[in-house]
């Protein structure tokens, strides 16, 4: 091992060996590429400065193109369920009908994002890098729903603090040392944990159905149809989405599995919806 | 002056100005700041310290979630709540409880109130241009076991005050505690000594029904109050369920 590089630079301060030395050596230029934490091995990296300001053609995300809707999850006696359709939307337009916004990381904890889809799919490279190095340490340990919560967490974090968000509601479930384990991320950093988490429309339209029915102990069939019921609310509601929904499972059994996308029966002849006015005195 | 000095290479805030010039305006930015929401109140008095924060987790007019603390215990004399954005509460919390065991660490005993009052307001100073979205108290007991009240803005300029309150509810609350707590008025000259001399369970009362009275008017305030009793024997922990609407 080499001694650890100190130096005396007016940038960095007296005696302080930082990770890039202000004087390059070879201890810093021939170091294999570590993975740092909240940057994958490959790809470009975010800085503070938008790069667009300086020419580059790169820019910081201003707004998001391809987004997902809403995610909802429910812990139950079991387990976790997460539920999400399977569409990428392009502002309005309903354009990639079979994306996949549910990220399997391991057998106890997948991770579902509403929001961005290619910002999501890079958070996916660096889960799927945490993974690998799991694979290759070989120990028999896994990632932990609440290790990858805390990752993202600060991931998000960081991001934001560099001006240039990964435009992403997350939500992490698994199960943590046999308890069903339940969080949020957003996009600035806002994080919490709970027994139902959505992000998105489901917010105001799949909480309140949550708040109603969801129990901690609640059984398998109960759990899955009020994930049913949820999906349905959204659909019916949000308008950029479509019935086409994939729910990923994860209890101490079972390990995580993400379902085969599928469709839900849904009415479009109630009364109600042919004359939404009729009963509403003045509304249009 | 923009004009006069056109974009050079390399300087990227240069381009920001020549752009302006030209009339080329810039649209709006995404904020990296959110307010969750909630409200902290703190209470001083001879030989205990209140410290109160909600449990309601907010963003725009959703909750998000009800059970969420504001509240860092730091040592068992030292409280820390933060109000306003939670990422930021969280990252600061973080930094303060890594210097504070660092602090145990160096110096084998823990950290005192103003201590920690004065780390906090360093701490916030050095984000002074990118602050933390947080509005800061710090309660515990001073070295002579009386009780300590400091209170911060999101820049880290603080005073030690003998009660104050922080967050969306803190106007509803301040005058209260203005007029109830039979302190000496902050505005005297020169600043007199604003500890109250209400015993602890009248204090506790006060808090408790100063935060049911914000939980009517404020919509980020609610749910559930978690309050922390600091006296010389340790921190004891209470809660008040409030409205959940």
């Amino acid at each position: 091992m080499l001694p650890r590089p100190t130096t005396h630079s007016k940038a960095l301060g007296p005696g302080v060996a930082g990770p890039e030395l202000a004087v390059a050596t070879s201890a810093v230029l021939d170091r294999p590429p570590q993975p740092i934490a909240h940057l994958p091995l490959s790809g470009a990296q975010p800085c503070a400065v938008d790069p667009a300001v300086l020419g580059d053609p790169r820019q910081h995300t201003k707004y998001p193109y391809v987004t997902g809707t809403s995610v909802m999850a429910i812990k139950y006696k079991d387990g976790v369920l997460v539920g999400c359709d399977t569409l990428g939307a392009y502002g309005t337009t309903k354009r990639y009908k079979s994306t996949q916004r549910i990220y399997r990381v391991n057998s106890k904890c997948v991770v579902a994002a509403g929001g961005e889809i290619s910002d999501f799919q890079y958070i996916s490279n660096l889960l799927d890098e945490l993974t690998t190095e799991d694979y290759r340490i070989d120990d028999g340990l896994e990632l932990t729903p609440q290790e990858v919560h805390s990752y993202l967490c600060r991931v998000m974090y960081n991001r934001r603090n560099k001006f240039d968000p990964l435009w992403n509601s997350l939500v992490v479930g698994g199960m943590q040392d046999s308890q069903p384990f339940l969080g949020m991320v957003g996009m600035v950093g806002t994080h919490y944990t709970d027994s139902h988490v959505t992000t998105g429309f489901a917010n105001q339209l799949a909480r309140p159905l949550f708040r109603e029915r969801q129990q901690d102990d609640m059984s398998e069939e109960d759990a899955l149809q009020l994930m049913y019921d949820a999906l349905k609310v959204c659909y019916y509601r949000d308008k950029v989405s479509i019935n086409k929904f994939q729910i990923a499972k994860v209890t101490k059994e079972t390990g995580a599995s993400i379902s085969e996308p599928f469709a839900l029966d849904m009415r479009w002849d109630y009364k109600l919806f042919a004359q939404p006015t009729k009963w509403a005195v003045g509304a249009w | 002056m923009a004009a006069a000095a056109p974009y050079q290479i390399g300087n990227p805030l240069s381009k920001v100005h020549a752009e302006a010039a030209e009339g080329h305006k810039t649209h709006a930015t995404w904020s990296p700041y959110d307010d969750n929401g909630g409200t902290a109140v703190a209470v001083a008095g001879e030989d205990y310290c209140l410290v109160a924060g909600s449990t309601r987790m907010s963003t725009g007019f959703n909750i998000l979630t009800r059970d969420a603390s504001m509240l860092l215990q730091l040592t068992d004399k030292v409280v820390i709540a933060s109000a306003g954005m939670q990422a930021d509460r969280k990252a600061l919390h973080k930094l303060l409880q890594h210097r504070n065991v660092t602090y145990q660490h160096n110096h084998g005993r823990p950290m005192s109130v103003s201590a920690t009052a004065q780390l906090l307001s360093n701490t916030l100073y050095y984000k002074r241009f990118f602050p933390f979205y947080t509005f800061n108290l710090v309660a515990g007991l001073d070295e002579q076991g009386r009780g300590a009240v400091y209170n911060y803005d999101a820049v880290g300029s603080y005073e030690r005050s003998g009660y104050f309150c922080q967050g969306s509810g803190k106007e509803l609350i301040q005058p209260v505690l203005d007029n109830q707590l039979k302190a000496a008025s902050p505005l005297l000259l020169p600043p007199r000594n604003s500890i109250t001399a209400l015993p602890l369970d009248q204090a506790l009362d006060l808090v408790k029904d100063a935060f049911v009275s914000a939980g009517e008017r404020d919509i980020y305030t609610g749910d559930k109050v978690e309050i922390l009793i600091i006296t010389k024997d340790g921190i004891r922990r209470d809660e008040l369920q409030l409205k959940l609407d």
